[in-house]
């Protein structure tokens, strides 16, 4: 220990080994958080239509259209562990194609520090409600869920899903043409 | 007097050659376990381009990939696929599960505007089960010495 060089190198070593074990105090500091949260979604106008997928194959493949009402009070959620939340709203369904389908309608991400009291009415899907085949018309059980990211500064990134789920059917019947809502 | 002071040489050789090796075969074994524990191609991962919202360059990653931990969407997976080296980390938008287990997944960095559609191999829509390498499970951030602001 008689030259900067090693005097440098064992500073180096113990600051690398102290920051490590600060940061996984931080991590432990949030890690018993449960990240849950009432919400509240309500279906406004609900059709489907049978269209041409462009962005997949040929084939025509149902396409659901909805606007959606969306509560929820997500201000207590944040700490100084996060960095943020991921906010996804998922639809999910069964049809004869497939067993599980899962599709993200709309997503938005809250930093920390910014306003995370949210109030949508009539908000339309961000991304096409494209299923994967033919499955959505005539479809009973279709459930609405909002879920968050957690992503912290250091440690797990859990997924955490709303309190409050919201159940919807689709009509029988294709809306033609270019009915919008 | 002299052989005593050559095989002292040697000595001094062979402890020098080991303590190199120690820590190298120890790194190698540490890596090679991790593997094993997450059965992942690549348990850490260092995050080297933008394209998810405040994950910055530099940003370490934990995965893992076990068989029986089934894929949802909203999580962000590390990929794979052909005709790029390097694995992306983006979130899973949208699911498709069949009866028989086969997996369609699709993806999307959260900053980018659009899927990662344009990403995947021209002919490929979706991406297969064999195509993940695996979960991210835990993030470890600002380990770069430069992160760009």
């Amino acid at each position: 220990m008689n030259t900067v060089l090693s005097r440098a190198n064992t500073i180096f070593a113990f600051t690398l080994s102290v920051m490590a074990a600060l940061t996984f105090c931080c991590f432990l500091t949030t890690a018993m958080n449960d990240h849950l949260s009432p919400i509240k979604i309500d279906v406004n106008k609900i059709i489907v239509k049978n269209v041409q997928d462009f962005s997949t194959t040929r084939d025509k493949n149902d396409l659901g259209f909805i606007t959606f009402d969306l509560q929820a009070d997500l201000q207590h959620l944040f700490n100084w562990n996060m960095k943020q939340l991921f906010l996804y709203l998922t639809a999910e369904y069964t049809t004869p194609n497939n067993k599980l389908n899962q599709v993200v309608l709309w997503d938005k991400i809250i930093r920390r520090g910014e306003n995370a009291r949210l109030d949508y009415r009539s908000l339309h899907s961000k991304y096409y409600f494209f299923d994967d085949g033919k499955g959505l018309r005539g479809n009973q059980n279709v459930t609405l869920t909002l879920s968050w990211n957690v992503i912290p500064n250091a440690g797990t990134l859990p997924r955490i899903s709303g309190v409050g789920a919201k159940t919807f059917q689709f009509p029988e019947e294709y809306t033609p043409g270019n009915a919008r809502i | 007097m002299k052989r005593s002071s050559d095989q002292i040489q040697l000595r001094k050789l062979y402890s020098r050659i080991l303590n190199l090796l120690l820590p190298m075969t120890s790194a190698v074994m540490t890596w090679k376990g991790l593997m094993l524990m997450t059965n992942c191609r690549i348990p850490i991962i260092v995050l080297v381009s933008g394209g998810m919202a405040d994950l910055n360059r530099g940003d370490l990653f934990f995965t893992s990939n076990f068989s029986d931990d089934p894929i949802h969407v909203g999580e962000t997976m590390v990929f794979q696929v052909e005709g790029r080296g390097i694995p992306i980390i983006h979130r899973v938008i949208k699911l498709h599960k069949k009866v028989n287990g086969e997996l369609k997944l699709l993806t999307k960095g959260d900053e980018n505007p659009v899927d990662d559609r344009g990403l995947y191999p021209p002919g490929q829509e979706w991406l297969r089960r064999e195509n993940i390498i695996g979960k991210v499970q835990g993030i470890f951030c600002c380990c770069a010495w430069e992160t760009p602001y």
